[in-house]
């Protein structure tokens, strides 16, 4: 579904991605993991036509991003960034607002069909009893999940989300992420997350992409990617890799200094 | 959408009420016997050549400045930006001034003092465009400093030709940047409330992006809104109302600051309702204001600006205090 070929991108002269090469395929659920300032955030940004590559390319379905129209874009793709400025509107208006990318040239009402959508979508996140509330004044937790039923309004194939667990308690990780995995699982959504927790990443995704000093340093299974060497050549802290005992995926322990 | 019938139902009354009121009081009843009669009455007169274009600009004005300043505040997400940030008051004074003092007025016709205002304008708007444009793309930063400098250096030229004119130059000059709703000319009336009406009508295919704007650019990017053509367009719509508003009738200020912020306490932020609601309110507000203007101290007259300045600025501090800072 999507395809990053040789791709180098940054900022100015100062930050580059090099020689990034991966592809999502439809229905996968992947996670990018990485260090502080490794370029997870910017490989991001790269993919949702916000920082223009300096070589390489970006295919959704075959296609090149920088020639997509816009709203064709926003409809395959919806992205959840890190807390956007969200003023004081409901959540329903601000629900509403993934449905812009459908409304024809002169519309100005949304249709019967844009309310049945963005009602669904919030019943899946459970905000929909929050429908009427300030944006402003919902819990941490409340506000991801309205951001996540505003991204699935768009009714997109392919869901980004950056860093959806930042500032979250565990309760809240635990149900943004088990929601993600259910429409992943139940909507065949395809999910491509920024995450920064390396135990969140090998819990909930089937593939990681391992990033440092922006190159990709590893890639694939949760098992081949989060071994102590690994992880301590990238991140350069002492760790111990144990083996989840009910998922049996890798789980990171780490070593503090005073040991 | 109450709130929109509500407005235009203020909007008929408080022009009516205008044209009753004055210096020489024509009650209601008196006005429609008027119409019949035709032109002839010294009060038709009054009615139709003073009273009925001050309120059909009234109505352009303060709606086209409202508007002006929805838009860019819906651009720069920034409440304290307003149509004579981007430095467009200070072009048109210093085009005016040009005018004034080189005397064009009476060499060719009257009507090169609005144009020379609008070209003032306009001149500031294409060096604040081009100076804020980074590889194809609209800083917005850099427009609001941008403008607010060649606003500091347009105002400090104006003085400039200010202290080397003539008495009779400076009273012309004085005179215009207070602000005047007192137009004799027909076409530049017609000009108005076209250029206004027609903004409104253009400023609706941009409601969507404007809401989506209010998230962030990078969000309205991701939701499919083209924002560098977005911002653009909006930036001209709003320059064309701005500079149309001051070369017709001078530096009116406060409409455009204070009247969308009014109406966000209201209606909240849904630019579909905002747009028409703000320009509905700015009208009265206007007509109101010159209203008074002409009436508190009748027969002299005050200049409009100074009513807009002191009965906005209060009631907005007033507005601010009472409800809190929730719903700016």
């Amino acid at each position: 579904m999507l395809e990053i070929k040789n791709l180098i991108c940054g900022y100015d002269s100062k930050f580059f991605l090099q020689d990034i090469n991966f592809k999502v395929a439809g229905g996968e659920l992947v996670g990018i993991i990485g260090p502080n300032g490794s370029g997870k955030t910017t490989l991001l940004r790269a993919i949702t036509r916000v920082l223009k590559p300096k070589k390489g390319e970006i295919l959704l379905e075959g296609k090149n991003i920088w020639q997509l129209p816009l709203k064709e874009l926003a409809k395959t793709t919806a992205v959840v960034s890190q807390s956007p400025e969200t003023g004081f509107m409901s959540v329903e208006e601000f629900v509403l607002l993934g449905r812009i990318p459908y409304y024809k040239g002169f519309q100005l009402l949304e249709t019967k069909s844009d309310l049945e959508t963005a009602g669904r979508c919030m019943e899946l996140t459970d905000t929909f009893r929050l429908k009427d509330q300030p944006m402003n004044q919902l819990s941490g937790g409340e506000r991801q999940l309205a951001l996540v039923a505003r991204a699935l309004t768009q009714e997109p194939g392919l869901l980004l989300l950056d860093e959806p667990t930042a500032h979250l308690d565990i309760t809240h990780q635990v149900r943004i992420l088990d929601l993600i995995k259910r429409l992943n699982k139940e909507l065949e959504l395809t999910v491509l997350m920024v995450l920064h927790d390396l135990n969140l990443a090998s819990e909930y995704c089937s593939r990681l992409i391992l990033i440092n000093n922006g190159q990709i340093h590893k890639m694939g299974k949760p098992e081949e990617v989060l071994t102590y060497q690994i992880i301590e050549e990238v991140y350069k802290t002492v760790v111990v890799v144990e083996e989840n005992p009910i998922s049996h995926k890798p789980h990171i322990l780490i070593v503090s200094a005073s040991g | 959408m109450i709130w929109i019938l509500i407005l235009t139902a203020i909007l008929l009354g408080i022009s009516l009420l205008s044209l009753c009121i004055g210096s020489t009081h024509i009650p209601l009843k008196k006005i429609v016997s008027l119409i019949q009669q035709g032109r002839g009455s010294n009060e038709y007169s009054i009615l139709f050549d003073i009273r009925l274009p001050r309120i059909l600009l009234g109505f352009a004005i303060g709606g086209a400045l409202s508007l002006a300043g929805v838009l860019l505040q819906g651009m720069f997400r920034n409440p304290l930006v307003e149509p004579y940030t981007l430095g467009i008051s200070g072009g048109a004074a210093l085009g005016v001034c040009l005018n004034i003092v080189l005397r064009l007025s009476q060499k060719f016709s009257s009507l090169t003092l609005p144009l020379f205002g609008f070209l003032g304008a306009g001149l500031v708007i294409l060096l604040v465009y081009f100076l804020s444009v980074r590889r194809g793309m609209l800083k917005v930063q850099g427009v609001l400093l941008t403008g607010v400098m060649l606003s500091f250096i347009s105002s400090a030229l104006v003085m400039l030709i200010m202290a080397v004119s003539r008495t009779e130059d400076l009273h012309g000059i004085i005179f215009w940047i207070m602000g005047s709703l007192e137009e004799p000319n027909w076409f530049l009336i017609k000009a108005a409330l076209l250029v206004s009406v027609l903004s409104l009508g253009v400023s609706y295919l941009f409601c969507f992006d404007l809401n989506a704007l209010s998230l962030g650019e990078e969000e309205a990017l991701h939701l499919g809104i083209n924002i560098e053509r977005s911002k653009r367009l909006l930036f001209v719509v709003a320059s064309l109302l701005t500079g149309c508003s001051v070369s017709v009738a001078g530096i009116i200020g406060f409409v455009g600051l204070v009247v969308p912020h009014f109406v966000r306490m209201f209606v909240g932020g849904d630019h579909r309702i905002l747009l028409v609601a703000s320009f509905l309110l700015g009208g009265i507000f206007l007509i109101f204001c010159d209203t008074l203007a002409r009436t508190i101290i009748a027969p002299l007259e005050l200049p409009v600006g100074v009513i807009t300045g002191i009965l906005g600025g209060s009631l907005f501090v007033y507005a601010l205090t009472k409800r809190g800072n929730r719903k700016l």
